[in-house]
């Protein structure tokens, strides 16, 4: 039991011997209620009277002293007590609560790993993870964080991503497969090659994200800042008012106002106003991070509650961002396994996206000794000698210049016409796949007020339009550069509401510039990728973009809480201002409107952790 | 230069939101108070960092004397 709760129950039985035991001697009773006052308030006349020294009239040990020591110079010893009593014991239990709610958000983020297994030869040594070297080995068990990035290099096993995603479907990983830092071995003991220091692993970076998230402050942070500025000062001076005006002009005792002016004093108290905002923010960070959702501030929260325009880029935001061989249609006499084979050889020197997608189909190990007089036409496509023949593989543009009749295709994507010795021998379809969350996204978002979907791409102009259709976007701009895309936002941004904002999402490898740019950068895929973790404002570990969804429905939610709180604290003490100013309320009602109102609303701001996804 | 400190106990919100305003009347220092993580950011420029950082912990020291500032 705390000193301070002790103080509390030994006042606490005085103060009810004092009350409810009639004394023949009235002085007992007064000096009873003397003792109570002293044990439980001591420490905050103490405070008061240090605070004085220093010119701070207006904190709240103070107002607290002057007004329960001006209630007992009026005689009303009972209610003195009371009112000090009453409010110790809601600063206990603000404290309790505060601390409950800061270990509650703190485990939702509890990823810190405390110890690694190092293998030294044999042996194997506990140590902090920041002793750890890149290269080291080390050694997770069943049921262990995994303390650092790293691939794996024996073993195989199941790990759960959840803390990190707030994907409850476990990976696997085995021999190669890279390991993230913060998730959970599972099912069997793995060996981990180290490849990331400590201070460098994703664990360390997301710690850092989270835990300086709510130091940039939101709007709402800041007003009631200076309101408490305003507010208090203003409450005591019109107590001050209140004690001496109304007794002067209407000649009536000075103790029925001055009983008021205390009354006023204790209701001016800050606290319950400043407590709850920071309070429902980092209840909001918490939560989101809960889902796989890093908000690096409370102001990003602010603004995803006001979103008016969504902005995606497409390639690996709506669509995976792999490009896969779709359709092979061979044409005068050549079977599609051989085009295959072929368009692989003459494309096995490339380096570009589209050759990799046609070396993943073809699967077959190439002999490269079969490619002569390689030549990339950039823009075009690829001129190669493939055993012997002249092999062109490319867009229309490279079909034309070498005077080749061919048939132009209108499939939705990349396509790729092949040519051997100058005869048109067919086309392959090269596309990028829809997210199937992707259309759950844009429905949602729709449905949760969103007012305009736009989708930026770089890609043709057939490819945007048929995504755009399928998803049921708003509006698409395509075949943008990266500055178009830049120059598309800026207008965005110049034509909105000023009370609105607008939100991009990209992958947060090259979209990083209109991500820096709107009101709420969004970065996709996180998990593992420093990139998106760095350039975004708001990061999503897994790839769904539906996500964001999630995310400013807890903003919503969050900023709802934050405006309950902020109009039920001031309503709750300019309603018992009035009353105590009329004559209806006591010092009862007012130290309810000090520390009942801080502790509901600290109560209300933890709802922000209870949300439901989808 | 910026540094991360965290600082324990302190009493209320209110409290830390005045505590910060104190600290940040002292000349060359930025700083923020995050109730919530309980944590202290100072920003001070390099030379002038260990001078001035004894007067935030004595700004701090006067404030709140239950305070306690570590490094992190």
């Amino acid at each position: 039991m705390s000193k301070k709760l002790k103080k509390i129950i030994i006042a606490g039985l005085i103060y009810l011997i004092a009350v409810f035991v009639k004394f023949e001697n009235e002085i007992i009773n007064t000096l009873l209620f003397l003792l109570s006052y002293l044990i439980v308030g001591f420490e905050i006349v103490k405070k008061a009277f240090k605070n004085i020294k220093k010119g701070k009239v207006f904190d709240e040990n103070f107002l607290m002293t002057v007004a329960t020591i001006g209630a007992i110079a009026i005689g009303e010893y009972p209610e003195a007590v009371a009112v000090m009593l009453f409010y110790q014991i809601g600063e206990l239990f603000q404290s309790y609560a505060v601390d409950k709610s800061r270990r509650t958000i703190a485990s939702l983020m509890d990823i810190r790993p405390d110890f690694a297994n190092l293998k030294n030869g044999s042996e194997i040594e506990k140590v902090d993870p920041d002793k750890v070297k890149i290269g080291d080995i080390i050694v997770v068990k069943p049921g262990e964080k995994i303390p650092l990035d790293g691939i794996v290099v024996d073993g195989d096993t199941m790990i759960d991503t959840s803390m990190l995603t707030g994907e409850s479907v476990p990976r696997r990983a085995e021999v190669n497969s890279e390991v993230i830092s913060g998730c959970i071995n599972q099912t069997g003991a793995i060996e981990v090659k180290v490849t990331k220091e400590y201070s460098d692993s994703t664990v360390s970076k997301i710690l850092d994200l989270v835990e300086n998230a709510s130091n940039r402050k939101a709007k709402a942070e800041n007003f009631i800042s200076k309101f408490a500025k305003v507010y208090t000062p203003t409450v005591v001076c019109i107590a001050l008012a209140l004690a001496i005006l109304p007794p002067l002009i209407l000649h009536q005792e000075f103790s029925i106002w001055v009983y008021r002016a205390l009354s006023f004093l204790v209701v001016s108290c800050p606290c319950a106003l400043v407590i709850s905002i920071p309070l429902s923010f980092f209840g909001g960070i918490g939560g989101a991070s809960k889902m796989g959702v890093l908000i690096k501030g409370s102001n990003y929260i602010e603004s995803l509650s006001k979103v008016d325009v969504v902005v995606f880029d497409k390639t690996g935001t709506l669509t995976e961002g792999v490009f896969d061989v779709q359709k092979v249609k061979p044409e005068n006499g050549i079977t599609a396994d051989e085009l295959i084979e072929i368009a692989a050889l003459a494309e096995s020197m490339s380096n570009h996206p589209i050759a990799s997608s046609i070396l993943r189909k073809y699967e077959k190990e190439l002999d490269n000794l079969r490619v002569d007089d390689y030549e990339e036409i950039t823009g075009k496509g690829i001129k190669a000698k493939v055993d012997g023949k002249e092999v062109l593989i490319g867009n229309t543009k490279l079909m034309n210049d070498n005077g080749i009749t061919f048939e132009k295709s209108n499939d939705v994507g990349t396509v790729l016409y092949v040519a051997i010795d100058n005869v048109y021998s067919g086309h392959i379809l090269i596309s990028d796949k829809i997210k199937e969350d992707s259309k759950r996204a844009v429905e949602y978002l729709k449905k949760s007020g969103v007012n305009q979907i736009v989708m930026l791409t770089g890609d043709r102009k057939e490819v945007g339009e048929h995504v755009s259709n399928i998803l049921n976007i708003d509006k698409y701009f395509a075949e943008l550069l990266p500055n178009d895309k830049v120059d598309r936002l800026e207008e965005l941004l110049k034509n909105r509401d000023e009370n609105k904002t607008v939100i991009a999402a990209g992958d947060g490898m090259n979209d990083a510039p209109i991500l820096a740019m709107a009101d709420v950068g969004v970065a996709m895929g996180g998990l593992g990728s420093d990139a998106a973790i760095e350039a975004a404002d708001v990061v999503i570990m897994t790839d769904e973009p539906s996500k964001i969804v999630s995310a400013i429905k807890l903003a919503n939610k969050t900023m709802r809480i934050v405006k309950e709180n902020i109009a039920f604290a001031i309503i709750v003490k300019v309603l018992i201002l009035i009353l105590c100013a009329i004559g209806i309320g006591t010092m009862w009602e007012a130290v309810f409107a000090d520390v009942g109102v801080s502790i509901i609303a600290i109560l209300n701001a933890m709802r922000v952790l209870h949300i439901r996804e989808k | 230069m910026k540094k991360n400190y965290s600082i324990k106990g302190i009493d209320c919100a209110n409290c830390a939101r005045e505590l910060e305003e104190e600290i940040n009347k002292i000349e060359g220092v930025q700083a923020t108070i995050n109730f919530m993580t309980e944590k202290l950011i100072v920003e001070i420029e390099d030379d002038k960092f260990n001078e001035l950082f004894e007067e935030v912990k004595k700004v701090i020291k006067d404030d709140e004397p239950e305070c306690t500032v570590e490094e992190v």
